[in-house]
């Protein structure tokens, strides 16, 4: 089952026919609308927890959708902390969760930016 | 430094910035304009230019309109370079920019910054669960993916996008479970003496209460005045609890959308050291900036809701004066033809705006739904209680920057953009103060994360590296 398979917060207007992509996520296959990003895909496809906090573990979820907020934090194509409101899905995108601080301190950031400084 | 050189940088691509470059191009200048998504619109007129009919149903004329900007900007010579992400604004008009992984930078003459507005941030409890979001990023949901909440959604606080979203929903067809909104007989007697100004810009009005009524038409249930806003669940949002009248509310809804209004995204100016004022009316800060949008650092300038919250179509006139005066101040046109072309753009900005301290009035957000009670997380990266903020201005911090460094407030990845308002306020209101002399994060570049790989990538240093590489207070 590609889809459905979670009890979705979000779903897509009914639309013509837009083409669809096959993304992963934790391992999973969803196919999703393409052009959107991969918070959007992520959101209709039933994924509630997009990562947990570096401090306490608690799940998060995209909260702005515009890029200010980092709650929406997900690893694309083994690379982490990337923004997934700003990242639009691709046909094989393989997303994973990012689960606390140490994937976080594992990506190579610089300045002012998290845990990295 | 070989940076490629350029008349006009303009940075973001909402009505703002789209006017300002379509003005400035039109004068034969070499305009760039850069912005984070891929197509042109900014988020108020977001995908504007990939929309289905489905879509634009249900977003309504107002959105529809944002595409005689984007056509008129696309027929321009102006350069759109998308996917672009402003990492750093030097005094002297570097700017840095990171597009598909490679740093790039751009000498400009004059720089326009067109940053749009962000939502204020809603610190209650709760606020942190996955199923609350922002309005604001319901309707960029809606925007670019056309995607809705599947069941009855609630709608808390106060504003007018947060009827605009409501009405949107209904005309898409998603069912609301509630507004609960925020806005309580206090508010109303607040507007009351400003009452006059917005009838002066009665089609805004008129737009407001037809917005309403189809709301109420629609049979949408209607809290009005609520307080103690709180989001239950266990992992995840499970619904709102509420008082109304001194009774306990409680409705369930697995997707929660907050909204008390927007500010100005001034990561830039702060980044400039330009000068900031606190506006009292707006509860935010706003760049000091003469009638032209300059600021005190010499050849930028801001317009649109950056520069102050005044909506989409001040926006637009804003960035066109703006461009009339960069433009003017380069040699390109001169100062008779500057306010001869200008003049019917500060005629529809001084049209547009009287609305302005009738909506600051009636829609301004409730003192406990932005100073919090403590054990209500503030800086959510970095899991920062108002309690612990409160604490530490007890041990002497003054300000949001010693509140770095006494707990870590503001230094996640979001770099105190989503909590730097209610630490300033927070703080202000501990230590008794106004917010002017507490004062706001000390910002730096990069303005966005960078890796370490794309930073190498630039084809130049970066011109200021030692401002780069470290963040003590």
């Amino acid at each position: 089952m590609l889809t459905d398979s979670m009890k979705s917060l979000f779903r897509t207007l009914p639309s013509s026919t837009v083409p669809h992509v096959t993304i992963q996520f934790d391992g999973a296959p969803h196919s999703v609308p393409a052009g959107i990003s991969v918070a959007a895909a992520l959101l209709v496809s039933g994924v509630q927890r997009f990562r947990a906090t570096p401090t306490s573990g608690a799940a998060r979820a995209p909260y702005c959708m515009m890029g200010v907020c980092f709650e929406c934090l997900v690893e694309i194509d083994g690379l982490p902390n990337q923004q997934s409101c700003l990242a639009n899905v691709r046909e094989g995108m393989q997303i994973r969760s990012q689960e606390g601080a140490r994937v976080l301190c594992a990506a190579a950031q610089c300045g002012s930016s998290a845990h990295g400084a | 430094m070989a940076h490629e050189s350029i008349d006009l940088v303009v940075i973001g691509a909402g009505p703002a910035g789209l006017a300002a470059a379509t003005a400035a191009a039109a004068q034969g200048t070499s305009v760039v304009l850069l912005d984070e998504q891929a197509t042109p619109g900014g988020q108020i007129y977001r995908s504007i230019t990939r929309t289905s009919p489905e879509r634009l149903a249900a977003l309504g004329p107002d959105y529809a309109a944002g595409a005689a900007l984007t056509d008129a900007f696309i027929a321009s010579a102006a350069r759109h370079e998308g996917e672009a992400a402003v990492w750093q604004i030097t005094r002297n008009r570097i700017v840095h920019y990171i597009q598909h992984g490679k740093t790039k930078a751009l000498q400009a003459q004059r720089v326009i910054v067109c940053t749009g507005a962000l939502e204020r941030p809603f610190p209650i409890p709760g606020w942190t669960l996955p199923g609350v979001l922002t309005a604001g990023a319901a309707q960029i949901l809606l925007k670019s993916a056309g995607a809705v909440p599947a069941e009855p959604v609630i709608l808390a606080g106060c504003g007018p996008l947060l009827y605009l979203l409501g009405s949107q929903y209904i005309r898409a067809g998603v069912p609301i479970r509630a507004i609960v909104d925020t806005t309580d007989a206090s508010d109303y007697r607040r507007a009351l003496p400003h009452l006059a100004g917005a009838i002066a810009g009665w089609p805004l009005l008129k737009k407001g209460w037809s917005l309403m009524r189809a709301l109420k038409r629609a049979g949408v249930p209607f809290y009005k005045g609520a307080r103690a806003l709180a989001v239950e669940g266990g992992e995840t949002a499970a619904g709102l609890r509420f008082e109304l009248r001194g009774v306990t509310h409680r409705l369930s809804a697995k997707v929660v959308l907050l909204h008390q209004g927007v500010v100005p995204h001034t990561q830039f100016t702060w980044s400039l050291r330009a000068h900031h004022r606190w506006d009292a009316n707006q509860l935010c800060w706003t760049p000091s900036v003469d009638v032209w949008g300059e600021l005190d650092v010499p050849g930028i300038f801001v317009a649109g809701d950056s520069r102050g919250i005044g909506g989409a179509q001040a926006a637009a006139e804003q960035g066109r004066i703006a461009a009339l005066a960069a433009l003017c101040s380069m040699g390109k046109i001169d100062a008779a033809s500057r306010d001869q072309l200008a003049k019917g753009s500060f005629q529809a900005l001084r049209c547009v705006l009287r609305i302005r301290p009738f909506l600051d009035a009636l829609y301004r957000p409730k003192h406990q739904n932005r100073v919090p009670a403590d054990d209500v997380i503030v800086c959510r990266c970095e899991e920062i209680t108002a309690g612990d903020l409160r604490r530490i201005v007890e041990l002497g911090c003054l300000g949001p920057n010693q509140a770095k460094s006494f707990s870590r407030c503001g230094m996640g990845p979001c770099q105190g953009r989503q909590c730097g308002l209610s630490v300033t306020e927070i703080i202000a209101d501990q230590r008794g103060v106004s917010p002017t002399p507490v004062g706001y994060y000390r910002i730096r570049p990069p303005i966005k994360p960078l890796t370490l790989a794309e930073l190498a990538s630039a084809e130049d240093a970066p011109a200021e590296h030692g401002t780069m590489s470290h963040d003590g207070n």
